[in-house]
């Protein structure tokens, strides 16, 4: 993901000289392609988040669009005033970008596992909350949130994310993809689990059990015509994400559900409970460890299936 | 204002008074008419809570009407008590939280530069905005990429919250503190006009460098029973007080 959000970004910046990549020293073995060929439109903003942020919102005010770009919690978590105040109240053009989302670096310890981001920046007005679910979404999700005017959130995987998506897709900020159809179970991922869900739809497939995976890259504004689609036509909503069930995809699903008078559905998030993770490990086994492999997923809708 | 609104924060405004109406009169390049002209120089108010003499400053030159300033802090106003750009014409950036100013200038510094625009961007701020790292963040950025159309201007009336900023965290010695992360330092008596202007009007005081004014100020100036009043951090004004205090501000000296 993060070579198909750097190889867009030069793209990008290459049709607009109002692109800027602002980054908090981190990005070593990527970032430099861009620093070289842009140096009027790259900035290395030192150790510092707070500082990067408001920097970013700074120059946005005078016109750029600024990424600013980060590791994990550092530029959300560590500067979360400054991108409420500085970026969000003044909608500013400024897009955050996370790379390691989840258990990206899951071996490096709590500190960098993203858990609760997805969480934090919905509920900041006039953030736009995108999650992608492979490299084609983050090549498409990186030149929409570039033209979108206003704050975005891109919270990327790390590396060696599989292609799920065909390369002619379509992709608009706000509309999820359904990316297997089904009239079993609904499966709503967002993220870097995009190829877990479409595994598990099709392996329950060979067993007679039509999984639909819906893509819902953008958590902020939610798709909540697809959301009640799926309540009507299937027959139960399972949602999947690499983040604590509180307050990403599964809460903003719910909330949908709730108030719709067409919401009425079995309905199951699988995410991370609220705790910090007790054990550290590679991404894959976290995922196991946590009930979000494909086996733990096709475990928990068959369960969703039989109390039904 | 502060009076009628039974708002905080009147004594933060009186310390850098004469420093706005300098600023806003001699030195900002600015035009009322077209708050969003371009080339405009840009000027931040980092320690959002003295909103109420940047809002009469604004007025003063014709950004918004005076009669604005009646409804300040008031229910339905559009002038809150710590400063917001939305809806105010001549207010360049929202603040509030304090720490959030020098960054938000050093990136339209950077921007300027990068687009080869000569206007400069100012801002001010309080000493106790001194205690934010993020405040630190900015003041080792700036020079590192020798901002010299960056002034940054402290307001140093030595009260804070809740004491002095001896009591509270020292700061000294600022302006060495400054000079150490390589700004042009100058240091100034806030309520100096002439003085003022001659130190505002001989920008950048070093080329390459960003410039910093350390502004000796005393904090509720110029009402006797204000000044250097840590009460006056947060009181407002009864209507004897504010009868007093306008008196003493009309006689002469």
């Amino acid at each position: 993901m993060r070579t198909a959000f750097f190889d867009t970004l030069l793209q990008l910046a290459e049709e607009d000289d109002r692109i800027n990549l602002v980054v908090g020293d981190l990005g070593f073995g990527a970032v430099e392609p861009f620093a070289r060929r842009f140096p009027d439109q790259f900035l290395n903003a030192g150790v510092a988040e707070q500082n990067m942020t408001g920097i970013a919102a700074g120059m946005a005010l005078s016109g750029k669009i600024v990424f600013t770009y980060s590791i994990a919690n550092f530029p959300t978590l560590r500067c979360l005033e400054q991108v409420r105040n500085d970026v969000c109240y003044h909608e500013a053009n400024v897009k955050i970008v996370a790379v390691g989302g989840g258990f990206a670096y899951g071996a490096l310890g709590m500190t960098h596992h993203a858990t609760e981001d997805l969480a934090i920046m919905r509920v900041l007005p006039g953030m736009i909350v995108v999650a992608p679910g492979d490299p084609i979404e983050v090549e498409r999700a990186t030149r929409a949130i570039a033209s979108q005017p206003g704050p975005c959130y891109l919270r990327l995987g790390r590396a060696g994310e599989p292609i799920v998506h065909p390369r002619d897709l379509v992709f608009k900020l706000g509309r999820a993809i359904r990316v297997r159809e089904g009239n079993d179970v609904t499966l709503v991922v967002t993220g870097g689990l995009l190829a877990t869900a479409v595994g598990a739809s099709d392996r329950l497939r060979a067993t007679g059990v039509t999984v639909r995976v819906v893509s819902m890259h953008t958590t902020k504004p939610l798709d909540d015509v697809e959301i009640v689609a799926a309540a009507q036509e299937t027959r139960g909503i399972v949602t999947l994400e690499e983040h604590s069930v509180i307050g990403g995809l599964g809460s903003a699903v719910a909330e949908i559900l709730a108030e719709s008078p067409k919401g009425k559905v079995p309905f199951k998030r699988l995410g991370l409970p609220s705790a910090f993770a007790t054990e550290v490990g590679s991404q894959d086994y976290l995922r196991n460890a946590y009930r979000l492999s494909e086996e733990a997923v096709m475990d928990s809708i068959e369960r969703l299936l039989r109390a039904t | 204002m502060t009076h009628r609104a039974r708002s905080a924060h009147v004594g933060t405004s009186l310390s850098m008074a004469e420093l706005l109406a300098v600023l806003y009169t001699c030195v900002l390049r600015l035009d009322p008419r077209r708050p969003a002209w371009h080339e405009r120089d840009r000027l931040i108010l980092s320690k959002g809570h003295g909103c109420a003499g940047l809002y009469a400053v604004l007025a003063e030159v014709g950004f918004l009407p005076l009669s604005w300033l009646e409804r300040f802090y008031q229910d339905g106003s559009r002038l809150a008590g710590h400063v917001t750009h939305k809806g105010v014409p001549g207010v360049e950036a929202s603040t509030g939280a304090l720490g959030h100013g020098l960054s938000l200038a050093c990136g339209m510094a950077l921007a300027a530069r990068r687009d080869r625009q000569n206007h400069r961007v100012f801002v001010v701020l309080s000493d106790g905005e001194c205690d934010e790292g993020a405040t630190w963040e900015a003041a080792l950025f700036a020079p590192h990429h020798q901002l010299d159309n960056l002034v940054a201007i402290i307001d140093y009336n030595k009260m804070q919250s809740l004491g002095s900023v001896a009591e509270v965290l020292e700061l000294e010695p600022l302006a060495a503190k400054w000079k150490a992360f390589r700004w042009a330092v100058r240091e100034v008596d806030g309520h100096n006009v002439g003085e003022l202007m001659q130190i505002l009007t001989s920008l950048p005081f070093v080329p390459g460098r960003p410039s910093c004014v350390v502004a000796h100020t005393v904090k509720g100036k110029g009402i006797s029973f204000m000044e250097r009043q840590l009460l006056w951090h947060y009181r407002s004004p009864d209507a004897a007080e504010l009868d007093r205090a306008l008196r003493e501000l009309d006689s002469p000296g």
